[in-house]
């Protein structure tokens, strides 16, 4: 690891003006994924501002019925927050399919929707990898790609994205407040904050220079059954092959995202409207144009039976 | 593999092409920086000098004053600094949790955090759960139960063990709990999901189960 220089910081602002001094530097909250990349230098901040002061670790119910989630409330918290369980099941579900116990207790629901990608050629610094060294050329393609993206991926990079809880987020059209260094703040829809790679793969989302997250707004609840489906190669502490959240209204209407096929959590509006006709009909849309490789194909399969496998289930009531 | 052997590099390359990779490890820091940071022009040392800081810990009840460079985890001030060496250094990643320890109240991997972000937290480890005379309820089930075979992800795995059973307690549910709006039950299936954070590469993995269910008072 790099040495680097270390703060506190008191307020948001103050955090987002501590990284607009320090170039190059980071917000540190639980570190699960930063120290990480750090120990292997794919990180070398010269600076952590330590965020964990921030008192940004309330989660208060809002005038629409909705709830705001401060940044700084850990995975675990979130889950087992009674209205989370109560009215957002698919985000409760979504967390506790998530990573560890140990990780879950620190991880924050900021640095959750950070998270960078466990593409294992974006860990071996002995190979090219675009979103490690930008313009190094792309090591996956043409690798091991069992577990890369089949939709949204681009000639620099077909890395997916490795949070379960942003698909929930995705899910649920939640919106990231921010604050800018110079004080100001704003909302991202969530639908606008994750990028595709295209020719900027280490652009992972549309946060300026040292804009920090301190919250994340849940629409008000959406009723129906709520459901996180994840698929793995273990039973449990793996990251999904694929996985599907979904919310299914009585009448089969519903919404679905994706986890584990793009460089982002996957929502196609237009598949909303199919679910009423169907897994395969929402599927069609949802992976239309995907491009696999002999080694990652079985997604495709993958996803259809794990939606089929949810649509039974809400029938089931 | 087809792809990967187009690469045809020769071991002699591959050494090669590692060593400029280590002489030049600073180069991908530098890019982020200069592609995310506003301004970020200005170049920064190839290797920055140690930055130490001070930090206090409450470890098994006792204050610990220290100076560390601060790159030190939190593992590494314990095992290293303090001289309790009961908490193990596994995979180093936050993968096999052997360097799980209690931090106010909640179980998370020491290797993954850095000491001082701890600074005032009263931090559990093995050594403070109970001594060779007075062991925890947990120690000893683990000897009655034989949940071990070499020893090495043991202290992680009792760290957790009696954590899972705190959090069952204040009912956090759980990947396998089948209602998230009722308390979880004390259960194996809970047990076992709730400590999949935990490796045993011996594969002591049923001894470990058995005892935790002791004490957790469930009926095998």
């Amino acid at each position: 690891m790099k040495a680097f220089t270390y703060e506190k910081a008191r307020t948001p602002a103050d955090a987002a003006a501590a990284a607009e001094r320090h170039p190059g530097s980071r917000f540190i909250a639980g570190g699960t994924n930063l120290l990480d990349l750090m120990k292997l230098e794919i990180e070398a901040p010269p600076h952590l501002i330590d965020v964990n002061g921030l008192k940004l670790d309330r989660i208060e119910p809002l005038d629409n019925g909705g709830l705001r989630v401060g940044a700084l409330v850990r995975n675990t918290d979130l889950a087992a927050d009674p209205r989370v369980r109560r009215d957002y099941g698919v985000l409760a579900r979504a967390l506790l399919a998530g990573a560890s116990a140990q990780l879950r207790n620190k991880a924050t629901t900021a640095g959750n929707l950070l998270q960078r990608t466990r593409c294992p050629y974006f860990y071996d610094t002995n190979l090219p990898c675009n979103k490690r060294v930008p313009g190094s050329g792309c090591s996956a393609i043409g690798g091991y790609t069992r577990n890369h993206a089949i939709v949204g991926q681009s000639e620099a990079c077909i890395a997916t994205h490795p949070s379960d809880m942003a698909v929930a987020m995705q899910l649920l059209d939640a919106g990231v407040e921010t604050v800018r260094a110079n004080g100001s703040t704003r909302v991202i829809p969530i639908a606008d904050f994750y990028r595709l790679p295209g020719n900027t793969p280490h652009i992972e989302n549309t946060l300026q220079s040292g804009e920090l997250i301190t919250s994340v707004v849940l629409p008000r609840p959406l009723g129906g059954a709520h459901f996180y489906r994840k698929v793995r190669d273990r039973a449990s502490y793996a990251f999904a092959l694929v996985s599907v959240a979904a919310v299914v209204q009585r009448d089969g209407s519903g919404r679905v995202a994706l986890g584990g096929v793009a460089h982002k959590p996957w929502r196609v509006p237009a598949a909303d409207a199919a679910m009423p006709r169907g897994a395969g009909a929402t599927v069609d849309t949802l992976l239309a144009g995907a491009k696999t490789t002999s080694e990652n194909a079985y997604k495709v399969p993958l996803v259809r039976r794990t939606l089929e496998a949810v649509l039974v289930d809400a029938k089931k009531g | 593999m087809d792809d990967l052997s187009d690469m045809k590099l020769s071991r002699r390359d591959l050494l090669i092409s590692g060593a400029a990779a280590a002489t030049s490890a600073a180069i991908p820091g530098a890019a982020l920086a200069q592609a995310q940071g506003a301004g970020a022009a200005a170049p920064q040392p190839v290797n920055p000098p140690p930055t130490m800081a001070k930090t206090t810990l409450r470890v098994n009840g006792q204050r610990r004053e220290l100076t560390l460079d601060t790159r030190t985890s939190l593992l590494d001030a314990l095992r290293e600094h303090i001289k309790l060496s009961g908490t193990k250094k596994g995979c180093d990643q936050g993968q096999c949790g052997a360097c799980t320890v209690i931090v106010n109240g909640r179980r998370i991997n020491s290797c993954l955090s850095l000491a001082i972000m701890h600074d005032g937290d009263e931090i559990t480890t093995i050594e403070g759960l109970g001594t060779p005379d007075k062991l925890h309820p947990m120690q000893a089930a683990f000897v009655k139960h034989d949940g071990y075979q070499c020893g090495y992800c043991t202290p992680g795995q009792i760290c957790s063990a009696v954590a899972t059973l705190d959090e069952i307690r204040q009912g956090i549910p759980s990947h396998v709990s089948a209602d998230l709006n009722v308390k979880p039950l004390l259960s194996v299936d809970e047990i076992r999901e709730r400590m999949s954070g935990n490796i045993c590469r011996c594969g002591a993995y049923s001894n470990i189960l058995d005892a935790i269910t002791e004490v957790g008072g469930i009926k095998a």
